[in-house]
């Protein structure tokens, strides 16, 4: 990678990470320049990660703050496993971030935030500093006092020394733009937009953003320039989508789709509060959102909502799951429809909470008291979430029943181009109301009688003659009044585990995602794990190792081929952020010995992870 | 979703809202007077049955909603408050009524309960206090007095008990009251008034438990210690109570006195009641003696505090309501579109 600035070097896929403090705009930088390359046709895939105390003390290790990009002209499916390039403000950035930079990468050093403090903050032993002592030998290591060169562009400004060093990452940003051979436009029309109340403070950053390209055009620095072309992306208009924002919108449309209104209670936690705070502003979309006191209050509101005739919706992460999980039964015996997210994260207890993990898979297929079969989908990419929450809803309404939507932390903040659907393509999602004509003729309304699909009527309050009462009480079939009848209660279990069985006739049949329909190993994944799995198996197969692919989007009903394609293949292997919960459902039913590829480090699988996994399989 | 448009109303009577279920208290249960006296006024609310709506949690006066010929559902242990608020975001015209136990809603669903004050969503809470947990046949309760022998407490409970009426009036509730199932006109009227409220009503009624805490009220409830030990409270009437109606209470500065009549007061010198004074309300929520005690005050029944407050679910709708005027009508393809989109071509 050594090339004179002259010469620009042609790359297909690049690994980009920004590190720095959290109060150092990392996240805004990383952002601004996804958007950039995605307008000019890249494809891209993002990963952000936060300290998990929101104010961690300033240049600390607990305090670094990170904005992984992978982009490129090749299909990119992760944000990949080692960066090509480390920009870092400060001395912890690196020492956190250091270990997946690639051999020989390169290294952008704001060299003011290796002083002795900053240095002292990141551990360095009394004395060491890494940019003096030929530790980073093996890689490109470019200096500069982005501070004072902020400072410096900005000497005529009336602003205070704090505000002025508040811009410093406009001028990293400006600099990767010039090295990456992109246009300032999009971030100029974003700091005008952003800044339209303050035209101090949107000249500052202009200025600041110009000094940094520019800066990478004067300086005598040797370093190479890249240039990425476009990807072959298929046709049609693109934006950028993080996993809760699709989640929320997908909401939004299912809600039209049914003619119901959507009502979301729900309670803070990370990593889901972002769905709440994305619905919170579409009040002009008719959404109505209410924050509970706890979640227990934000399933039962639901619930409440539900059997008012909306369609009701909650999400929370693990602990809050768990707190839900009472009322789910309760939602669950009342066969009225409703739709829980799981944004999970790292477990048990509190856990990790801004770290990604799979290990509520057992909790969302079997943590209920009582035989409680609730139907489970899970996402596997951020964009993913728009279509996936779409199935969910489609669902919980048309078989009057709760539905468990999975995603977790890596899709949730997560973001990639996602190409906008036509609205028209996506199905009227059908509502099961009682017909108010059909009232007294076909005798009372039985609250629990069922129709082919096993599936009761719908009778909301201000119903006219429907009157009828519902509880978490055994139910008497088609009447739904208590009964302790032994037959009965057994027939009740059976009836609605036969409802929630019987979807699997109405959904996909499950499908290779690439490799041969049979042989050697199938890969079979399931939610946020797809991108890593997908570019491994798109690598061997480059090198002639002989694989498949299937991700499962449906987990409860599993997909009535499944157990087919399982035995087409010799062996499974199943890779989970988990200790093997899918696996275990898998042997459990199909009676194959799927193996596992396990982590629970917080952190996604690496692409290498697997290719090494499927090494050991296969040979 | 369709709802009927709604002819004139029928006639209806107590009869048109008693389900076709069997009721299954213990015989003598205080619950069953309360349930009549529910149906008994049901046809005066002038709202049609398919809009009146009964929840509650768990326990034997949860069993209620499958009485009423209304909508309804028993739901989870101390969640009703928080179904109802739910149910009443989505469906503001709904009358929606929370029957709750003093387990339920003091206990498992203290929170819910506290916070839907808070809120002042418009919807009735009966709380059934029997000072006992009676669905689990017998331990004592958050209302139970302290020493109260139990099945779990056979040495007498430790815990000091919750004051119901000073809960809701420290949880900002903007309507609270109390009265008993024996004395059915006052229960009638009060829950009544809890209807009209627009607002969340706290209504706490007294309920005797006869299998597990039979006259845990007795001393306010039987014709003979009642007038004594009770205090009706009426708007702008003086606080007058006993046998012969000759005691009264005054207050000196903020102190509630006892004082007879036929010792120099009149009725002139009397506190009367203002529902709509709070700190007088929280004064008077504090006359909760132990009846035994010797100079213990009259028990109120009737309504502590009654204020208007804006309700949850009007502001709540007003926002969607105004954000719709301001921006017009979502459409969906923005919101799918966001802020930056490009095109491949
Ligand atoms: C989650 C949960 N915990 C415990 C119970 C058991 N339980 C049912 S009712 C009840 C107490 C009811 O007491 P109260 O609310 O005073 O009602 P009462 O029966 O006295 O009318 C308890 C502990 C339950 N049903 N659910
Ligand atoms: S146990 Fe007590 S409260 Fe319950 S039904 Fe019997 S008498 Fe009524
Ligand atoms: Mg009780």
């Amino acid at each position: 990678m050594s090339a004179t600035k002259e010469a620009k070097e042609l790359v297909k896929e690049m690994v980009i990470l920004f590190a720095g403090d959290s109060g150092d705009g990392i996240q805004l930088t990383g952002g601004q320049f996804s958007e950039t390359v995605g307008f000019v046709g890249a494809d891209i895939s993002t990963f952000p990660s936060f300290p998990a105390e929101i104010r961690a003390p300033r240049g600390t290790l607990a305090g670094v703050s990170g904005f992984q990009l992978k982009f490129g002209s090749n299909a990119i499916f992760t944000a990949g496993d080692e960066y090509d390039v480390l920009v870092v403000m400060n001395s912890a950035a690196l020492k956190v971030n250091l270990n997946d930079l690639k051999k020989g990468g390169v290294i952008i050093v704001n060299t003011d935030g290796f002083d002795k403090k900053n240095l002292r903050l990141a551990e360095y032993i009394d004395g060491q500093n890494p940019l003096e002592d030929g530790s980073l030998d093996d890689y490109s290591l470019h200096k500069i006092d982005i501070t004072k060169l902020t400072r410096e562009s900005l000497k005529d400004s009336e602003m205070g020394i704090k505000d002025i060093d508040r811009s410093k990452n406009m001028f990293v940003l400006g600099y990767i733009y010039w090295m990456y051979s992109q246009t300032l436009d999009n971030t100029f029309k974003f700091l005008k937009q952003k800044f339209k109340s303050n035209p101090v403070v949107r000249d500052a950053n202009i200025t600041v953003l110009k000094a940094g390209y520019n800066f990478g055009e004067t300086s005598e620095a040797f370093i190479s320039r890249y240039e990425v072309k476009p990807a072959q992306l298929p046709k049609g208009v693109y934006r950028n989508i993080m996993g809760n924002q699709a989640t929320a919108i997908g909401l939004v449309v299912a809600a039209k789709k049914s003619g119901l209104d959507l009502f979301y209670g729900s309670y803070p936690i990370t990593p889901a509060s972002d769905v709440l705070h994305f619905l919170s502003r579409y009040k002009n979309y008719g959404v109505k959102t209410f924050q509970a006191e706890d979640e227990i209050a934000a399933m039962t509101s639901v619930i409440g909502a539900s059997y008012g005739g909306a369609l009701a919706v909650t999400a929370s992460s693990g602990p809050g799951i768990a707190l839900k999980t009472e009322a789910m039964g309760l939602g669950m015996i009342l066969e009225l429809p409703m739709v829980i997210i799981n944004v999970q994260r790292g477990g048990p207890s509190t856990g990790l909470p801004t770290k990604t993990e799979q290990s509520d898979l057992f909790q969302a297929i079997m943590g209920r008291n009582g035989e409680t079969p609730i139907p489970v989908v899970a996402a596997y990419s951020p964009a993913s979430c728009f279509n996936t929450i779409f199935q969910a809803t489609k669902i919980a309404i048309e078989y009057m029943t709760p539905v468990i939507f999975l995603s977790d932390g890596y899709i949730a903040n997560g973001a990639e181009p996602w190409l906008i659907p036509d609205l028209n393509e996506f199905p009227k999602i059908r509502t099961k109301f009682v017909k108010q004509a059909t009232n007294g003729q076909n005798g009372p309304y039985l609250p629990y009688k069922r129709d082919k699909n096993l599936v009761r009527r719908w009778a909301i309050p201000g119903m006219k003659g429907f009157e009828h009462r519902i509880g978490g009480l055994e139910k008497q079939d088609e009447t739904g009044n208590i009964s302790y009848d032994p037959e009965n209660h057994q027939h009740m279990i059976e009836i609605r585990a036969a409802k929630v069985e019987k979807i699997a006739d109405d959904i996909p049949e499950q499908t290779i995602d690439s490799g041969p329909e049979s042989g050697e190993l199938l890969i079979l994944g399931w939610g946020s794990t797809f991108g890593s799995i997908k570019t491994a198996v798109k690598e061997m197969h480059n090198e002639g190792v002989n694989v498949s692919h299937t991700h499962l989007v449906y987990l409860n009903p599993f997909p009535k081929n499944l157990g087919k394609i399982l035995k087409s293949f010799n062996r499974v292997l199943v890779p989970e952020l988990n200790m093997g919960q899918l696996r275990q459902l898998i042997r459990a039913k199909y009676l194959v010995d799927a193996q596992g590829l396990n982590k629970v480090k917080g952190l996604p699988l690496t692409v290498k992870e697997i290719k090494d996994k499927v090494k050991t399989i296969i040979g | 979703m369709t709802i009927a448009t709604k002819e004139v109303l029928p006639e209806l009577t107590s009869k048109d809202f008693t389900s076709d279920q069997e009721v299954r208290w213990c015989p003598g249960c205080g619950d069953y007077s309360i349930l009549k006296q529910v149906q008994t006024i049901m046809p005066e609310l002038g709202i049609p049955k398919e809009d009146i709506v009964f929840i509650s949690g768990i326990g034997c006066s949860s069993r209620f909603p499958y009485y009423m010929n209304t909508y309804g559902m028993h739901s989870i242990h101390g969640r009703a408050p928080a179904i109802a608020s739910g149910l009443k975001a989505v469906r503001p015209e709904l009358s929606i009524w929370v029957i709750t136990g003093d387990g339920d809603s003091l206990s498992i669903g203290g929170n819910h309960l506290i916070h839907v004050l808070r809120r002042n969503f418009d919807l009735n809470i009966l709380l059934f206090n029997n000072e006992i947990y009676g669905l689990t046949k017998g331990q004592y309760s958050p209302t139970s007095p302290r020493g109260s022998i139990s099945k779990s407490t056979p040495l007498g409970s430790v815990d000091h008990p919750f004051n119901p009426a000073a809960l809701a009036l420290g949880a900002e509730g903007t309507f609270i009251a109390r009265t008993m199932d024996r004395d059915p006109k006052h229960a009638r009227e009060i829950i009544l008034r809890g209807h009209h409220h627009k607002g969340t009503s706290f209504v706490e009624i007294y309920q005797n438990c006869n299998v597990f805490n039979d006259g845990a009220f007795a001393i306010f409830t039987d014709k003979s210690t009642k007038a004594d030990h009770t205090i009706f409270l009426e708007d702008g009437k003086p606080l007058l109570f006993g046998q012969e109606r000759n005691k009264g209470i005054i207050l000196d500065g903020f102190k509630p006195v006892v004082v007879d009549l036929n010792e120099g007061y009149s009725q002139d010198d009397l506190w009367v009641h203002d529902e709509k004074d709070n700190i007088k309300a929280a004064i008077l929520a504090q006359l909760f003696d132990d009846p035994r005690d010797e100079d213990a005050y009259p028990r109120p029944f009737g309504v502590f505090y009654s204020e208007v407050r804006f309700t949850y679910e009007d502001v709540f709708n007003d926002q969607i309501q105004n954000a719709i005027d301001q921006k017009g009508e979502g459409d969906l393809q923005d919101l799918i579109n966001g802020g930056n989109t490009w095109e491949i071509k």
